[in-house]
């Protein structure tokens, strides 16, 4: 099972497309990219994360994130065997700089959860925004018209996973595009081009070839918060009960 | 008749709602921008807008066009996912322009032991090891070629 | 750090929404329930309140014009407000705010006030002079038609507008208790009942403000408060306050006994971080306390300067239990984690745009506009000008 090199290979050719004309200066000419083609969601395999803050970095450094603001961040759980509901969780600074070292545990676990925004299908922030400044994409993208947006925070209020805030500067909320400006030119997300163990993938759930499906098939794989019945499109594998 | 001309100041009234609603309606045909409701109920501009945004990263695809050596000689080693920018950092700017923006080479003590350093969270089968104890100060890449980091990978120069 | 216990997802550690949100459903319930008490005389005739239905009706008028500001500087662009307009997003519970807003501001409050004067504002226009001459020309609209028939039609056409009032009020403040008891993701908010305890909680805080404008507005006059008025609107009080509070009791019980994922982590703020604000101002201070002593002035007789001082003490309190309230709702649903497993702090700026001064501000602006309202339509019968004369 080589996700990333079957996904390299499928994303190569539009890759180069898009590059030509990333070159030219023309990015919004890009690909031939159809909204109508695809699906995007992504995959997160807890059981790959080494909890090095690669993503959080990347992601900072591709969309100009204000600090103290996260549209991706890591979590590191601690499960005691006694108190599987209460498990000690950290993020210092997002997991921007790693975490600390810790020694094992004989009556608990550790690992990390890398969180972003679950690019929902029945998105509870979409559907409160009073005027229509942040929708669902055709292409399955929660998106944020940032010209639009009044700054209302009532997204930020719907959101059940912490995925938005309000941008410090720009008076507007903001959260993770799944890269979209990446990802429409045939690129992967730079969280998933940075991630060094293939922890995240990008996935496209209306092409038949996205080695997703055959992934959704053969594992036992989760959302977040599945009672909130949002329709996430990021799947976890291995992801324990205890994670919120 | 009477009964109009005796409620004649409530058809003023209606009479305001109604002007107020009809420039209500003249402004919002102006006011409201042209993409508005393409796909659903937002701006359909806005997602050209989204998509139109400068990339940082490159993306290996654009490293491996110039640097296919590195590119082979990863392509066989541990390393082999691990993409170029994860280590290098964002090099858009110099995959567009290769001769006058140059990359850093990374510090290996810093970015060797971001990923492998040891702790109880790491996956299990996860190489990590405690720096100080495995190396005492010797830099990583005495024994261990960041492409192709195993030892007998003929790593050390 | 940054006032953090536990664990908060990193972007939910300051709070978005702020004190201009707690005063935003405070202003709106004041509105509705300042109307209720007007339409208390108006449709269901309790004749006892007839000398502050005026009152009452200017208030919400007052209030009504600033309750949007809070919302309006709140936001991150205030310049775009006008989207929710142009734009509104049916599935927004947000977006319909601006139509209820304007649809009970124009088509319900100054629709009723401007019937129930307009005989006084044609008598005015042609008495007064200079500038205040000339807003009440405008006020007329150009008819200066008092015939019988005319105030006869004003008069059945009011008592409509009212009675269409009485759900608009509902649906203005129930909606705004929508805006947050339909927010899935946040336990502290999402309820059924809260729209139904933001109207009970409303309603008695708009009789409570509008009794205490009365006492106060009658002292300033130097004039006799009507004893049986403000006995009436004080049992109103007590028994719209003993629904309220019935209701906040149900909700808080259903809370325990059903004791949900996010029970343990709500039951520790409210035993820490709320505690003063819910349990001590809230539920002891704010309504065990009124709400025994009004059911002391309804079981024994007391002297009318005692039932006075119970009745301004009552009205303090309310007030004060319904603003802790809402700030228990908008503050304290942002307090703590959605994860369940972390609090954060709030601590209110004094000088910033969204600070302790700009909040005093927008609380003193309305009773300067009744201030101005109560000058240019006087509600006071002794004050009504040669209008009645004319027919």
């Amino acid at each position: 099972m080589n996700i990333s090199r079957r996904h390299f290979l499928i994303l190569m050719p539009a890759a180069a497309v898009a590059w030509e004309s990333v070159l030219a200066g023309t990015p919004e000419q890009a690909p031939n990219y159809k909204m109508s083609d695809h699906w995007w969601g992504m995959l997160v395999d807890i059981s790959k994360c080494i909890g090095c803050g690669n993503c959080v970095r990347a992601c900072q450094a591709e969309n100009n994130v204000p600090d103290g603001h996260f549209r991706t961040w890591v979590e590191r759980y601690h499960v005691d065997d006694y108190h599987l509901e209460n498990p000690q969780v950290i993020s210092p600074d997002g997991g921007k700089e790693g975490f600390p070292s810790v020694a094992e545990d004989p009556n608990g676990k550790f690992f990390y959860v890398p969180k972003l925004c679950n690019q929902c299908a029945d998105s509870p922030c979409t559907q409160v925004c009073p005027v229509g400044a942040t929708f669902v994409a055709p292409d399955g993208a929660v998106l944020i018209d940032q010209a639009y947006c009044l700054g209302c925070a009532y997204c930020v209020q719907a959101c059940p996973y912490g995925c938005r805030y309000i941008h410090p500067e720009k008076k507007v909320a903001d959260k993770c595009t799944l890269c979209y400006h990446r990802i429409t030119k045939g690129l992967t997300t730079a969280c998933c081009e940075n991630c060094p163990t293939g922890a995240r993938q990008l996935a496209d759930l209306k092409n038949p070839k996205d080695p997703i499906h055959e992934f959704l098939r053969t594992h036992n794989v989760q959302v977040l918060k599945p009672q909130m019945a949002t329709g996430a499109k990021v799947f976890y594998n291995d992801l324990d009960g205890s994670v919120r | 008749m009477n009964q109009f001309k005796d409620a004649g100041h409530l058809f003023r009234f209606a009479g305001l709602f109604v002007l107020a609603f009809l420039v209500f309606l003249v402004v919002r045909h102006f006011v409201v921008p042209k993409s508005f409701g393409e796909y659903g109920h937002y701006r359909g501009a806005a997602i050209g807008e989204i998509a139109a945004l400068p990339i940082h990263y490159a993306g290996h695809q654009a490293c491996e066009s110039c640097h296919s050596d590195v590119a082979d000689l990863k392509s066989h080693g541990k390393h082999a996912h691990v993409n170029c920018e994860a280590c290098h950092g964002a090099l858009e700017k110099h995959a567009e322009d290769p001769t006058s923006v140059t990359p850093k080479l990374p510090d290996t003590a810093v970015l060797c032991a971001r990923c492998h350093t040891a702790t109880a969270a790491k996956p299990k089968g996860f190489p990590q090891v405690d720096p100080e104890q495995h190396s005492s100060g010797v830099p990583c890449q005495t024994c261990h070629q960041p492409h192709s980091p195993a030892v007998d990978a003929g790593g050390a120069k | 750090m940054n006032g953090v216990e536990g664990y908060m997802y990193p972007n939910e550690i300051s709070l978005f929404w702020s004190i201009l949100i707690v005063l935003y459903p405070y202003i709106t319930g004041l509105v509705a329930g300042a109307f209720i008490l007007a339409s208390l005389e108006r449709v269901f005739r309790v004749e006892a309140v007839k000398p502050t239905y005026r009152l009452a009706l200017l208030t919400a008028l007052a209030f009504l014009i600033v309750a949007p500001l809070p919302l309006v500087l709140h936001l991150g662009h205030p310049e775009r407000a006008p989207e929710m307009y142009f734009t509104p997003h049916s599935t927004s519970a947000m977006a319909m705010f601006g139509y209820v807003y304007l649809w009970y501001l124009m088509a319900v409050l100054v629709l009723e006030i401007w019937l129930d004067y307009r005989a006084e504002i044609v008598a005015l226009s042609q008495t007064s002079k200079g500038i205040l001459r000339l807003i009440y020309k405008v006020m007329t609209l150009g008819s200066n038609n008092v015939s019988p028939r005319s105030l006869h039609i004003d008069e059945k056409v009011g008592w409509i507008v009212t009675l269409v009032g009485i759900p608009s009020a509902f649906l203005l403040h129930g909606y705004v208790g929508f805006i947050f008891g339909s927010i899935k993701a946040n336990p502290w908010w999402s309820s059924p009942l809260i729209p139904v305890v933001f109207i009970f909680s409303a309603m008695v805080s708009g009789v409570a403000g509008v009794m205490l404008l009365y006492m106060a507005i009658m002292k300033l006059r130097k004039q006799k408060i009507d004893m049986q008025c403000v006995d009436t609107i004080a049992m109103y009080m007590f028994y719209i306050f003993i629904i309220d509070f019935s209701l906040e009791m149900l909700d808080l019980v259903h809370r325990i006994y059903e004791a949900d994922e996010s029970f343990r982590s709500l039951d520790f703020m409210v035993h820490t971080k709320l505690y003063f604000s819910q349990i001590v101002l809230q539920i002891f201070i704010g309504t065990l306390v009124p709400l025994f002593l009004l059911f002391l002035t309804q079981v024994v007789k007391f002297k009318e300067i005692v039932r006075k001082r119970i009745y301004v003490l009552c009205g303090s309190l309310i007030l004060i239990s319904v603003f802790a309230m809402r700030w228990n709702v908008v503050i304290g649903g942002q307090l703590f984690s959605k994860s369940f497993l972390g609090y954060t702090t709030y601590k209110v700026a004094l000088i910033s745009k969204e600070g302790l001064l700009v909040s005093i501000g927008l609380m003193v602006l309305p009773l300067i506009i009744l201030a101005v309202l109560l000058k240019l339509l006087p509600p006071w019968p002794e004050k009504r000008p040669q209008a009645a004369a004319a027919d």
